[in-house]
């Protein structure tokens, strides 16, 4: 594929509201993990909340998008110039000329649990005050952040499950590549909600513990929240020192059952080829792997094995999930963008709370940071229905 | 913007007093008149019995249109875009209304089919398809979402794509606030390249135009009711065989413009 510039991008999950926070909490090999405190929620489970979002009221005009899924996407958005930069891209470009592309699994679906429980004693009517196309609907977050721009472009969000915010950059870089847009505004966002943390127990995916990715006793997931975002525009003949380009994509699905991935990660293996084959590299081209390392046992067991045989057990890799939880549909664009601080630090950041290794995955896990540059890295996000998708990231110098 | 185009080589429908496309296309072309009538449900013969039961009526509805698209193709070698204006209905009521209640176990059914993938999900055990599948969704506007998702991966990766937009009823209370009355959907397989199977090829751009609306009064308050439905005045023209050009719903900022020019003349 024509590589795209990340010409700006910036995140906010519970390590760091914004990329200075988030990069010294990797520096410092911190965990924003914390015991469940989550509105009524009574589980044994710890969470990566993002304290800040308490505090965010909606900007003048996008009150009817007032939720926590949406605050947490305006406290990201504003962080870094990040705004500035998309405001600079559109009078550029032109803003029906720059596309939107949210990756969200849930969205604001906490607005519908708290509308059921204020529901009518008569008729058990939902409140008058509760507006489901712009809080709750999977569009709300794509749509607010076109209506907070004012862009005039495609405007689409992008749910599948945890790959969610993975898929938007292959969304996006299909349409630049078909001609339909010059930029895009790509990213992800999921927040707390009764139904992931109810839903991922009753499964019994959520661990008692900070989740330990690729830990011999790993026993599941922390839920997180984050927004990350991106601008993705054609990458010139002149780029800045550092720049950090898209280089590859790679999608596939599993076709072997809807919540638990094919044993041997096969699924999760045509992905990674896939982005390795559009990128045009060699799997021994890439410096750093951040995997999808979820914690559960089934999870980085598959991703284990595909990830063995196709780099070996010496490619430097970790998840990051055990500092920032799983953050669902909000992962693959929070580890884009770890991954972008990764290339421009020259910072390999380790899996924290993992202890013990899983001595049945033989891969070269970081239990430390490492500092050396790096040219090319990969992320992995998977997700329920069997649904994978691998990026790679690379230097442009 | 650059003019997008594909050849349609198969066609999907399901909806109110709509079963399939060859019945469908005699209501659309006038030949016989529109009745309406519950959407029916087709078990997913595709699927294993195990992930049968699991199914709901969303995921039964987006199964059996891509079945009739794909007809004749190897669906396990197709890519996908599903498109949904907010997932399966019945199932959110269900999950919210246990949540709010003092018994917060919800099942693990219930869950892995809140996912708005679910029907991604389900076709890919079904037709054991390994290839992309594209999830989305843009509220009312998600039939042009997903139609312009599959024309730009038809042109960039140059390969068939399977087009999946499907809605189903929403319960009260949340009907109030959604209020969608009924199951439909359609499929549309999209070529790069004419085929003996093609049926039309179709031209699409964004454009500031209103939107096309249908001359039957109740295939009009059908468009207007339910989102995947949004895909009439295409289905009308793709129905009557003739060179049309039309504008289907998107945003509230933009629509798609279509031109459809028939590869055979109408049966």
């Amino acid at each position: 594929m024509k590589p795209l510039l990340l010409s700006h991008f910036t995140a906010t999950s519970c390590i760091g509201t914004g990329l200075s926070a988030t990069f010294n909490s990797l520096r410092k090999q911190a965990s924003g993990l914390k015991q469940c405190d989550f509105d009524t929620v009574d589980l044994d489970t710890w969470i990566g909340r993002v304290d800040d979002v308490d505090g965010v009221a909606m900007k003048a005009g996008m009150e009817g998008w007032d939720c926590r899924n949406n605050r947490l996407l305006q406290l990201a958005l504003e962080q870094d110039g990040f705004g500035d930069a998309v405001r600079a891209a559109a009078l550029r470009y032109g803003r029906d000329r720059i596309g939107v592309f949210i990756g969200t699994s849930t969205s604001g679906i906490h607005q519908t649990e708290l509308a059921y429980r204020r529901r009518d004693g008569e008729d058990g009517a939902l409140p008058s005050d509760f507006i489901y196309a712009t809080t709750h609907n999977t569009f709300s977050a794509a749509s607010f952040a076109q209506r907070y721009f004012d862009l005039q472009g495609p405007v689409t969000a992008v749910s599948s499950a945890c790959s969610s915010s993975a898929k938007v950059f292959a969304s996006a870089a299909r349409m630049i590549a078909a001609g339909v847009i010059d930029a895009a505004l790509v990213g992800g966002v999921d927040s707390l909600c009764l139904t992931t943390l109810y839903g991922f127990n009753s499964l019994g995916l959520t661990s008692s513990e900070p989740c330990r990715p690729y830990a011999a006793g790993r026993s599941g997931i922390s839920i997180g929240e984050a927004a990350a975002l991106a601008l993705l525009e054609p990458a010139g003949e002149t780029l800045p020192e550092g720049a950090v380009l898209l280089t590859g994509v790679g999608e596939s699905s599993d076709a072997y059952h809807m919540s638990s991935p094919h044993p041997d990660g096969l699924g999760a293996r045509i992905a990674m080829e896939k982005a390795l084959a559009a990128a045009g590299l060699a799997s021994a081209d890439i410096g750093y792997i951040n995997l999808h390392g979820t914690a559960t046992p089934s999870n980085d067991a598959a991703e284990g094995r595909a990830v063995a045989a196709l780099f070996g057990s010496g490619t430097p890799c970790s998840s990051t999930k055990g500092a920032t939880g799983h953050t669902l549909g909000a992962a693959g664009g929070l580890e884009a963008v770890i991954c972008a601080l990764a290339l421009r630090h020259g910072l390999l950041p380790a899996g924290v709370n993992t202890g013990a290794l899983d001595p049945d995955l033989p891969l070269a896990y970081l239990l430390e940071n490492r500092e050396q540059p790096l040219r090319h890295v990969l992320s992995n996000s998977f997700g329920f229905g069997g649904t994978n998708c691998s990026l790679i990231f690379s230097r442009a110098d | 913007m650059t003019n997008l185009h594909a050849y349609i080589d198969g066609i999907g429908l399901l909806g109110p007093g709509l079963t399939g496309w060859e019945a469908g296309r005699l209501v659309l072309s006038g030949a016989q008149p529109y009745a309406a009538a519950k959407t029916a449900l087709p078990a997913p013969a595709m699927l294993p019995a195990a992930e049968r039961r699991r199914s709901g009526p969303l995921v039964r509805v987006a199964l059996a249109v891509g079945v009739e698209a794909g007809a004749g193709q190897d669906l396990a070698g197709l890519a996908t875009v599903f498109s949904s204006s907010g997932g399966d209905g019945v199932n959110c009521h269900e999950l919210c209304e246990m949540l709010a209640s003092n018994d917060r176990q919800v099942s693990p059914t219930r869950f892995h089919n809140s996912v708005h993938n679910a029907a991604a999900g389900y076709w890919s055990i079904g037709a054991g398809a390994m290839e992309t599948a594209s999830v989305l969704c843009a509220y009312d506007g998600s039939f042009g979402a997903g139609l312009l998702e599959a024309l730009a991966q038809v042109a960039v990766d140059g390969v068939p794509v399977l087009l999946i937009a499907a809605d189903n009823a929403y319960p009260e209370p949340l009907r109030a606030a959604r209020p969608i009355p009924d199951e439909f959907a359609v499929g549309l397989l999209l070529s790069p390249r004419r085929g003996p199977q093609s049926i039309a090829r179709i031209g699409a751009a964004l454009s500031g135009l209103p939107p096309t609306v249908m001359a039957d009064p109740a295939l009009e308050a059908l468009r207007g009711a339910i989102p995947a439905a949004r895909s009439l005045p295409l289905l009308d023209a793709l129905a009557r065989g003739n060179p049309a050009a039309l504008v289907l719903d998107y945003l509230e900022h933009s629509r798609l413009a279509v031109d459809v020019a028939p590869c055979a003349p109408a049966a």
